[in-house]
């Protein structure tokens, strides 16, 4: 299709060519249901084809319906342009150097006619033009890697980024900040939390739950965090760094295993499950909960392990599963299984077979809980003790989602599955804890009356 | 006798410059020697069960303290759809301020502090919006695009307001002359200030995400008479379809000003029409001020481009006396500053509104901008002078300054000094170009003052979380067949029934026309009766009972129907309306024994007469056939009411004396 007919088909496209109309045409339209006088604007792809998009002089848009023009004519013609004002980003020996990887993801965004929604915009000055307060605290390179949203982010852009990370490690970055989508974010985060071992340097995760095209975005806040975390964090680990409440307050770093997306919406959404955050950020300083992490160090050794096998599966159990899902998913060739059973880790009976059969295949399957807090203990009941004798291996209290990522990266690495059963059961960072603390499960309800009372005292 | 300072004396010098005439001395060709235009932005929520874009309950308020939970939000600006940054927003950015939500759990969700993204855009509240946009002759849209209109006081959470045209380019018919609306448009209403101190600014979430209708139209109108006309048709208007919320803050018209030379000022928070006429005059008058102002400026300074102020730390110290202001912020650890304005002097006492000067609209801008709490300044030409002549001298010393400079003074916390200082010289500057595109706040006395820098298209945005909505020309016809009668329609039908005129407001404004109609129509009761007991013996009953809910059209119909029914004489609703609006829940049964009606038939009363003339004329010497005819009506009248006609008993008392 023509750019001058962005996004326009059927009648409406050819209202626009028989009048001799483009997109960004200053147009005066007489209607049935009266005079009209604005811009045509790109059309989103997925809207009807009977209606044009007119934006006004005062600055709203609005549909007329095709069917009711009787004539339309250009007096004008003016093409937008989105541009975030680019400053050059302000250099000064004193502050850490800091890169921004971009993976796609909304950190600083415009819209895109073409489906009405937004898309990244990313360099350093168009950053600095956004988010001035980043030059206050870093020096700031940027990279964008890959322009995916993050349900489009995979095992090779895994190894890209974590290839990438290791090479600014060793050309001495002081931090590093990952731009990324937050719906797959942790699972991102979990890869690169195995790929990436002993890095001297924070590795920072963070994105928006808001667009930056609204002035309420946690966009310019998260990216300021991050900074901040990259900058001046000792914890040199695989992190996400997003808000703590959903006040503009304060991020939580959390660590790349242990984090899980909670809320489909909220800005709060990232939350440390089966244990606490590493730490707190706020603009002027970092608190951290705990020392037991990977400190910062001078040195500029890092471990690169950029191994995925993507012939593995996740498999989330319900009660009326047949067995033929798990056969069909061997006949596929997949090579690991990871299972969030129910409970301390079941399924039914019906399943058993198939589980045998696979297990015989040679498939690896891993045992998660879909409660997503708590351990597999799959010697409490029957069931559990069945599903071990038939090869189900519990993955401790790993999450579905990171014991996923880590299946394909220990089968990324080898065949062996008692080789893939050492890596899977031996903890790289904090993937699996030997204990879980009693703060570690915290999910308040609303309605008692002293969380009622904390609620309306301290800001969520 | 202390003589009169400089600076009043240059103050009245100025308003006599500026040609000002008091609202009750001015006449039309006041308005038209000054180029006065005004325009309308009326806001109307809608009376819907529910919000627009959320499904929690519309109408449900808090009272201020009063909260479940609180959120705090920063608002920054972003690019516009074009690629702009808003004028506006940037401001709203330096200053700063931490926005407060308070939450109740009943009338707000996530999607209220923008946590969710919106839900499907309430119906009901379209049709009425729909319904209004025919009433004023718009053109409807084919479709319905949510844009969001950006707001950086945070007086919505998301930092914009979901607002969608539905028509475009309609008129009303006033009196004078027609005037014409620029749009109807379907929005969410915002959040409602708690306070606004330093650098936080508190709101509930309550009123938060109602549907409402903002009408503006052209500024067409040439008088401030004319505008609050406007105003009083427009509320007719959306209040004829009955679906419109009534109440305190139901309502809100904002009014734009213009005069020759000037430029469009939006005055916001009007909360009564009647504060239009006044408010227009005075804020014509203020720019006509700023144009005399620009007049002296221009004539001082060769060019604008090289003014600029310079300042110097103040030492309260360096002053023979102490003064009180200067100390206090001194103790509260607030460094203090003065600034040299070079050819500033005059300006600063130079008349703007009654009892305001240019220094004004400085401090009043120090206090939105840099977020400095007022008393915010003092400067060398107060009409209350608190520096005295030494001091002043002082002043001038340490700035250098030279005759025909003007000096300011003012502290505030040391983050907040820069700020301030920039906006002391920007306002200054802009004095250059005469008047400002500015959002300012009604005041009750008439006067206005500086909210914020006038937002332009930029700020729009389209909505990426809402699809268009189209508006399809079946629900247009449905809609047309059943749209209330026009208001000038109404207007003329009342005259044509002879209603007195003072009752019409009344009447259009509680949307009781329909009823009138009907009643008039249903049960052949005379026009200027029903007309009469609506728009005054209903009004008065209202006034009377400060804070009741107004009465259902129908029941009144009803009450009417009952009546009729009962062949009862309808002399009875003088006091049986009145008790309706007391009783609302009573039957009517019932609220005839509470105005105590006791059924009797003409016949009956009439029979009484003689007994009671016997005692009147036993019980008094005089023969005075007036007085004799008045007590016994004043015995008869409580049981004639709703029995018989008053006028038919007197004369049948009248008669019997002859």
């Amino acid at each position: 299709m023509s750019d001058a007919f962005k996004g326009y088909k059927g009648r409406a496209l050819e209202t626009l060519k028989k009048f001799n109309v483009r997109v960004w045409s200053e147009t005066h339209i007489q209607s049935r249901r009266g005079a009209f006088k604005g811009i045509i604007l790109p059309r989103a792809e997925n809207d009807d084809d009977r209606h044009l998009v007119l934006k006004l002089a005062n600055g709203y848009n609005v549909g007329v319906a095709v069917d009711t023009i009787e004539q339309m004519h250009q007096v004008g013609y003016k093409e937008a342009h989105y541009k975030i004002p680019e400053k050059e980003f302000p250099f000064s020996p004193a502050k850490p150097n800091i890169k921004l990887f971009g993976t796609g993801g909304t950190i600083a965004s415009r819209l895109d006619y073409r489906t009405g929604a937004v898309i990244p915009a990313f360099t350093p000055g168009e950053l600095y033009g956004a988010v001035p307060e980043l030059a206050d605290i870093c020096n700031l390179s940027t990279e964008k890697l890959f322009s995916v949203f993050s349900e489009n982010m995979g095992s090779a852009e895994y190894i890209t980024l974590a290839k990438a990370i290791g090479a600014e490690i060793e050309k001495g970055i002081d931090g590093i900040i990952i731009g990324h989508g937050t719906d797959t974010m942790h699972h991102t985060a979990g890869a690169l939390a195995f790929m990436i071992q002993n890095s001297p340097v924070p590795i920072v995760m963070v994105g928006s739950q808001r667009s930056s095209d609204r002035p309420s975005s946690d966009a310019a806040l998260n990216l300021i965090h991050a900074a901040t975390a990259a900058c001046r964090s000792d914890i040199a680990e695989v992190m996400v760094c997003m808000f703590g409440p959903t006040s503009d307050e304060y991020a939580l770093l959390h660590r790349g295993t242990r984090v899980r997306k909670m809320h489909s919406s909220y800005r709060s959404t990232f939350r440390t499950v089966g244990d606490i955050p590493l730490a707190m950020v706020q603009r002027d300083k970092i608190t951290p909960f705990r020392n037991d992490y990977h400190h910062r160090r001078k040195d500029r050794k890092v471990d690169i392990y950029p191994y995925f096998e993507e012939r593995v599966t996740m498999v989330y159990y319900y009660p009326n599963m047949h067995p033929d899902i798990i056969d069909a998913l061997v006949e596929k060739g997949y090579k690991g299984i990871v299972i969030a059973g129910t409970g301390l880790g079941h399924v039914n009976k019906p399943v058993y077979p198939a589980i045998e059969r696979a297990v015989k295949a040679g498939v690896a399957i891993y045992m998660t809980v879909q409660t997503l807090w708590g351990y597999v203990h799959m010697f409490v009941y029957e069931t559990g003790r069945d599903l071990i004798a038939k090869g189900v291996i519990p993955a401790e209290n790993m999450l579905p989602e990171v014991a996923y990522v880590k299946l394909g990266w220990a089968l990324g690495q080898t065949d062996d599955l008692e080789e893939v059963k050492k890596i899977m059961l031996t903890g790289v960072c904090g993937e699996i804890t030997e204990r879980e603390p009693y703060n570690g499960y915290l999910i308040f309800q609303g309605g008692i009356p002293e969380i009622e009372e904390f609620l309306k005292k301290v800001h969520k | 006798m202390p003589s009169v300072p400089e600076s009043v004396e240059n103050y009245e010098k100025s308003k006599k410059i500026v040609g000002y005439e008091s609202f009750c001395q001015a006449s039309p060709r006041t308005y038209s020697l000054l180029g006065f235009r005004c325009g309308l932005e009326i806001h109307q929520q809608l009376k819907t069960q529910k919000k627009l874009f959320c499904r929690c309950p519309a109408g449900l308020y808090q009272s201020k303290d009063e909260y479940d939970a609180e959120v705090i939000r920063h608002m920054r600006p972003t690019l516009s759809e074009l690629g702009e940054y808003d004028g506006t927003a940037l401001m709203e950015f330096k200053t700063r301020k931490n926005i407060i939500y308070r939450i109740k759990n009943e009338s707000a969700c996530t999607y209220d502090i923008d946590d969710t993204p919106p839900f499907p855009l309430n119906r009901e509240a379209l049709k009425i919006a729909l319904e209004a946009a025919l009433l004023l002759k718009t053109s409807i849209v084919g479709e319905l695009h949510i844009t969001r209109k950006q707001y950086l006081d945070g007086s919505i959470p998301t930092g914009f307001q979901r607002t969608a045209i539905v028509g475009i380019e309609g008129e009303i018919p006033l009196a004078a002359r027609r005037v014409r609306i620029i749009q109807l448009s379907l929005e969410e209403d915002a959040c409602r200030e708690v306070s606004d101190i330093g650098h936080e600014r508190i709101y509930t979430t309550d009123r938060l995400g109602m549907p409402l209708i903002e009408i503006v139209t052209y500024p067409d109108m040439q008088t401030p008479q004319e505008a609050a006309q406007a105003a009083h048709y427009l509320r007719f208007l959306t209040r004829s379809t009955g679906k419109v919320r009534t109440g305190s803050g139901a309502a809100r018209e904002d009014v734009n000003v213009s005069i020759t030379g000037g430029t469009r000022v939006e005055i916001k928070g009007v909360a009564h029409i009647s504060w239009i006429p006044r408010l227009t005059h005075n804020e014509a008058f203020r720019q006509k001020a700023l144009l005399e102002i620009r007049k002296i400026l221009k004539h001082r300074v060769n060019d604008a481009t090289f003014w600029k102020t310079h300042h110097a730390p103040l030492a309260p110290e360096m002053f023979k006396d102490e003064i009180p202001l200067l100390k206090q912020a001194q103790e509260r650890g607030c460094p203090i500053m003065a600034v040299n304005l070079p050819g500033f002097g005059g300006v600063l006492s130079f008349f703007t509104q009654p009892g305001q000067t240019f220094a004004d609209e400085l401090s009043a801008r120090l206090k939105v901008i840099a977020c400095l709490e007022k008393p915010n300044m003092l400067h060398s030409e107060e009409l209350e002078p608190l520096l005295g002549r030494g001091e002043l001298t002082a002043v001038r010393k340490l700035l250098n300054s030279k005759a025909p400079d003007a000096q300011v003074i003012f502290w505030g916390p040391p983050a907040d000094i820069e700020t301030a200082l920039e906006t002391i010289e920007e306002r200054c500057r802009l004095a250059f170009e005469g008047v400002l595109n500015e959002t300012r706040k009604a005041r009750p006395d008439g006067t206005n003052i500086f909210e914020r820098i006038l937002p332009g298209p930029d700020r729009m945005y389209p909505d990426t979380d809402s699809p268009p909505i189209a508006i399809e020309e079946e629900l247009i016809d449905r809609t047309r067949q059943n749209l209330p009668s026009a208001i000038v329609d109404r207007l003329e039908k009342l005259r044509r029934w002879k209603i007195p005129p003072d009752t019409y407001d009344y009447i259009l404004r509680r949307n009781l026309f329909c009823a009138l109609e009907k009643i008039i129509r249903d049960f052949d009761q005379p026009p200027r009766f029903v007309g009469a007991l609506m728009g005054h013996t209903l009004k008065n009953a209202e006034s009377h009972l400060n804070g009741a809910m107004p009465l259902d059209q129908e029941k009144i119909y009803d009450l009417f129907a009952f009546l009729h029914r009962n062949k009862l004489n309808r002399n009875i609703l003088k006091t049986l309306l009145p008790a309706l609006y007391r009783h609302t829940r009573m039957d009517f049964e019932a609220l005839l024994r509470n105005v105590n009606y006791q059924n009797a038939c003409p016949e009956e009363i009439l029979a009484r007469i003689p007994l009671l003339r016997e005692k009147f004329r036993r019980q008094n010497a005089f023969k005075d056939a007036a007085a004799e005819s008045d007590w016994i009506m004043g015995q008869l009248r409580p049981l004639a009411l709703g029995n018989m006609d008053l006028a038919d008993l007197r004369r049948e008392i009248d008669g019997g004396r002859l």
